[in-house]
């Protein structure tokens, strides 16, 4: 059994814990030249099992989607990957069921082509991009981020898109859109759960415009070195790792520019519970988990105490300044 | 009929029952070793074990309609055992939460009790549990006298209103209700059973009572 102390744990790895970007970036390399090599299908097989073993997870089950490493600040956590089978295994995803295994299995029947994403409300160029459109839009970068899920676990997932700050330039935004809005599928027919009356369909979820801009708010396409899997949210979906897991909708087809705060799904359903914001912060609790601790998916043993939750999910030193001067107890 | 009770008085009934009852433990338990509850196991065994302490207090509840509606007075005799398991399942129950999730922080789980009502009704729920699992060995009724007891004992009632209310609260949270109205929907018909049955006595011994005062 692994027993960690606070000094070991979370807050500041040891140094013999972390992989260096070199020799991460090295083991790849090996992997990948070993797998296209002289060595054959029989070391590419080998080398395939030795991806998993170093974390470098590439599974092999859809469609490749590579990303060069991104450059922008905080982007690449130094934290053991997560699991390709727990990160797509377990997933809220309600409107394929509200169990945490419902997901992966149902959501097998959402068609994700052909797909477009309508940009609307306050901009210069409102218009509806295809998948393929939005894919070439801008090169795509592989994120490393800390996922933490407003019930009090977290993953580290890499993902592969580009900043939702390069659409946004695009489409040009009026001056009078403070805000925006993103709408998910909501299609009875695929989806099981959207008869339910568990949330208000269709998922809708919300950014300020500056936080929308931040460079780290990931419209993103890809997972693992592939495309998302259909539970993860495919063909594209929004990931914000400054917050709970829920603020990054899945399965998008529109974006509207707004002048006003969005309604969003769990702030309709729950609004003394899930605020607009929903900032990964471990001093505000929600009313049924304690946001001071989580437990790391797959890396923390039944038994290991549950590590400390980080401001901002460990990014305060890329998005505070957007939360300068607020009260976040008020604006949770 | 004779053969249903001569089944139930077997003395091999008491401990192929008492094995049912531990097999969700026992399912649970190699589970956890085995690393086979899920991506998340320390939520499964918190939830699990919630999840068998709500069945078995419906399971507890049953045996009276049951016994009464199919003539079997013999099966009164599982009851505490019964009973005793509702209490075992609900110990580990809170184990798992304080140890899986608190760490054993005993600190930071009073502030947990105090902080979240859902908590606190699941924690009075276990208290008030506790005096019924305490006293349910017979000489317990010979000393308290068998109507005091009885009326002890009644709390289950209360407890399972209170077991369902922290099921609600937690799923509250995800407006996820589905499984706790099934569950409530048992209970609700349990206790309904006996609200009836207890107009009808009194209505029988107010009719009896009327009789009597004629003559």
């Amino acid at each position: 059994m692994l027993i960690k102390t606070q000094s070991s744990g979370f807050d500041h790895s040891v140094p013999s814990e972390i992989t260096t970007q070199a020799a991460y970036q090295g083991r790849r390399d090996i992997i990948k030249l070993m797998a296209t090599g002289a060595a054959g299908a029989a070391m590419a097989g080998w080398a395939g099992r030795e991806a998993m073993a170093q974390s470098v997870p590439k599974p092999g089950k859809l469609a490749t989607l590579a990303g060069a490493k991104s450059l922008v600040a905080g982007a690449v956590t130094m934290e053991n990957i997560s699991s390709y089978k727990d990160a797509t295994s377990y997933n809220n995803y309600y409107e394929f069921g509200t169990d945490k295994s419902d997901p992966a299995q149902n959501a097998h029947t959402l068609v994700t082509k052909p797909w477009s994403v309508a940009i609307e409300g306050l901009v210069k160029q409102p218009r509806s991009y295809t998948l393929e459109e939005l894919l070439k839009l801008s090169p795509q970068e592989e994120r490393i981020y800390r996922l933490r899920c407003v019930e009090g676990w977290s993953m580290v997932l890499p993902w592969v898109g580009y900043s939702l700050s390069e659409l946004i330039k695009k489409v040009e935004p009026l001056s009078s859109a403070k805000y925006v809005e993103f709408v998910t599928l909501a299609d009875p027919k695929t989806m099981p759960f959207v008869g339910s009356r568990v949330l208000d369909w269709p998922y809708v979820e919300g950014l300020r415009m500056d936080e929308a801009l931040h460079p780290l708010a990931l419209l993103t396409f890809g997972m693992y070195g592939e495309v998302l899997p259909n539970q993860n949210g495919a063909p594209v979906r929004m990931v914000l790792p400054w917050k709970y897991g829920f603020k990054s909708g899945k399965s998008i087809v529109k974006i509207r520019f707004t002048d006003k705060q969005p309604g969003t799904a769990w702030n309709k359903a729950a609004k003394q519970e899930y605020g607009f914001f929903s900032n990964v912060n471990p001093l505000v609790d929600h009313p049924r988990w304690s946001q001071a601790t989580e437990r790391r998916i797959g890396e923390d043993g039944l038994f290991t105490k549950k590590r400390k939750t980080l401001m901002f999910n460990g990014y305060e030193a890329q998005v505070g300044q957007l939360y300068a001067g607020m009260d976040l107890k008020k604006n949770f | 009929m004779l053969s249903r009770h001569k089944l139930l008085l077997h003395g091999a009934s008491k401990p192929v029952v008492f094995l049912l009852c531990l097999l969700p433990f026992f399912w649970l338990f190699f589970g956890a070793l085995t690393d086979q509850l899920g991506v998340n196991p320390a939520e499964t065994l918190i939830r699990a074990t919630g999840d068998w302490t709500l069945r078995f207090i419906c399971i507890v509840l049953l045996v009276t309609p049951l016994r009464v509606i199919s003539k079997t007075p013999t099966l009164a005799r599982f009851r505490r055992m019964l009973g005793l398991f509702t209490y075992f399942y609900v110990v580990i129950h809170l184990l798992s939460y304080s140890w899986l999730d608190r760490g054993f922080d005993v600190p930071e789980i009073v502030k947990d009790i105090i902080k979240r009502p859902f908590i606190l009704v699941g924690f009075l729920s276990f208290l008030l549990l506790t005096p019924l699992a305490l006293t349910s060995f017979n000489k317990a009724i010979k000393t308290m006298g068998a109507k005091r007891w009885q009326l002890l004992h009644k709390l289950v009632y209360v407890i399972s209103g209170l077991g369902l209310l922290h099921f609600f609260w937690m799923r509250a949270g995800k407006n996820n209700f589905a499984e706790v109205f099934v569950y409530a929907g048992i209970v609700a018909l349990l206790l309904g059973w006996r609200l009836w049955q207890f107009v009808k006595k009194k209505r029988l011994s107010s009719v009896s009572a009327g009789a009597a005062s004629l003559i």
